[in-house]
């Protein structure tokens, strides 16, 4: 089971490694170029690259709207944004099916459900309460999503939605809505206000505000960052470090002994690999609980109100 | 020294100075962690749980750091 497992990511770094060869072929330019390339694979880009061909998709005109322009033409990490949520309503479709039928989940419906209930003991209830099962499709959802698009970053020839700054702003602010309706469904639009001023003299309300106010913008502003840069820069890692075999291969100094070392490298991508599914668990779970915690904070004032009545 | 080798110098003592602090306040976690869970076995689950949270947020602090980094010296 161990040696399938690690026969697996051999094989996807020796995939990566064939994409650098391929490309080191065609372009036989410095180390520039080569930088350049592994910097596309983990930026979006206007084509597909699948085995033996290159598909390009389709460019749409930038929309003007608001005096903003947004160009909304599919590029390859929308792509495998739909195909992320596509491969989710499929699978745990079949596992929702599944489970409603037996008593006893076997199978892939067991492994979901160690998830599930790992995220309702582990996340929902401790940081929000009873008033936690409310949110559990929200969380659920948000875990499955990140940690899918994460983990078809690794695959040959797949790359990670999550390593595109606007995917993860687009989760981040999801992410503020909830927290913000969460804390307004329980509380009350009175109590929520009236947190905002943090409950002190109303003479120092003018600099609470303010304060309070950029505090609710940074939380899930660090989600969004945290999430692209541990993504895009687990990548970029990964793939220089096997074009690290090509760079030396350029340097004449180097150029005939790199047969020998490139093994080095190999091994290094196969261990960065193991650890880069490591990371996609990780940060997928780090999201899903700080924003359960966050809005297990907005929820707490509910039952400090309680106490006050009695 | 022209601007653009300035940006490329200022990117990468950054780094190195970002990973630094990073790898010093996750090293201070761990090793608190280990401690606790040295004392009280028991306990080694939740301990486990609050470590990785921390460890979440002191590096998000640091790719804040890195991502200035990167736009240096790329643009």
């Amino acid at each position: 089971m161990n040696v399938a497992f690690l026969l697996l990511n051999g094989t996807e770094a020796v995939h990566a490694a064939a994409d650098t060869v391929h490309v080191a072929a065609v372009h036989e330019g410095g180390s520039q170029e080569i930088a350049k390339y592994l910097l596309e694979h983990v930026q979006d880009s206007h084509h597909l690259d699948l085995p033996g061909m290159t598909v390009e998709l389709p460019h749409f005109a930038p929309v003007q709207f608001l005096g903003m322009s947004f160009d909304m033409s599919i590029t390859k990490h929308v792509v495998f944004l739909w195909l992320a949520a596509l491969l989710l309503i499929i699978a745990l479709g079949i596992v929702a099916f599944q489970n409603s039928r037996r008593k006893v989940p076997r199978g892939f419906g067991n492994l979901t459900e160690v998830f599930i209930v790992f995220i309702r003991d582990e996340i929902a209830l401790p940081n929000m309460g009873p008033g936690g099962m409310r949110y559990m499709p929200y969380l659920l959802t948000t875990f499955f999503f990140i940690l899918l698009m994460n983990l078809l970053g690794l695959f040959p020839y797949g790359s990670s939605a999550t390593a595109n700054v606007n995917v993860t702003a687009g989760l981040a602010i999801i992410a503020f809505v909830m927290i913000q309706a969460s804390s307004i469904r329980s509380q009350g639009v009175k109590h929520y206000l009236a947190h905002m001023t943090g409950g002190v003299h109303w003479a120092l309300w003018v600099i609470m505000i303010p304060i309070e106010i950029l505090g609710l913008f940074t939380k899930p502003f660090a989600l969004c960052i945290r999430l692209f840069a541990n993504m895009s820069g687990g990548h970029l890692v990964l793939l220089f470090l096997l074009g690290l075999i090509f760079i030396l291969a350029q340097v004449p100094a180097t150029a005939s002994g790199v047969w020998y070392i490139s093994p080095v490298p190999v091994l290094f991508a196969v261990a960065l690999n193991l650890l880069e599914i490591f990371v996609a668990f990780l940060q997928a779970y780090v999201f899903t609980m700080l924003t359960s915690l966050f809005m297990g904070l907005g929820m707490q004032q509910e039952s400090h109100s309680e106490k006050e009545l009695h | 020294m022209e601007a653009t080798a300035l940006a490329y110098l200022a990117a990468g003592i950054g780094a190195a100075l970002t990973v630094i602090g990073a790898g010093l306040g996750i090293g201070k976690l761990a090793a608190a962690a280990m401690e606790a869970s040295g004392r009280q076995p028991e306990v080694a689950g939740q301990v486990r749980t609050s470590m990785l949270i921390a460890a979440a947020l002191i590096e998000g602090a640091t790719f804040f750091a890195l991502v200035i980094c990167i736009l240096l010296a790329i643009k």
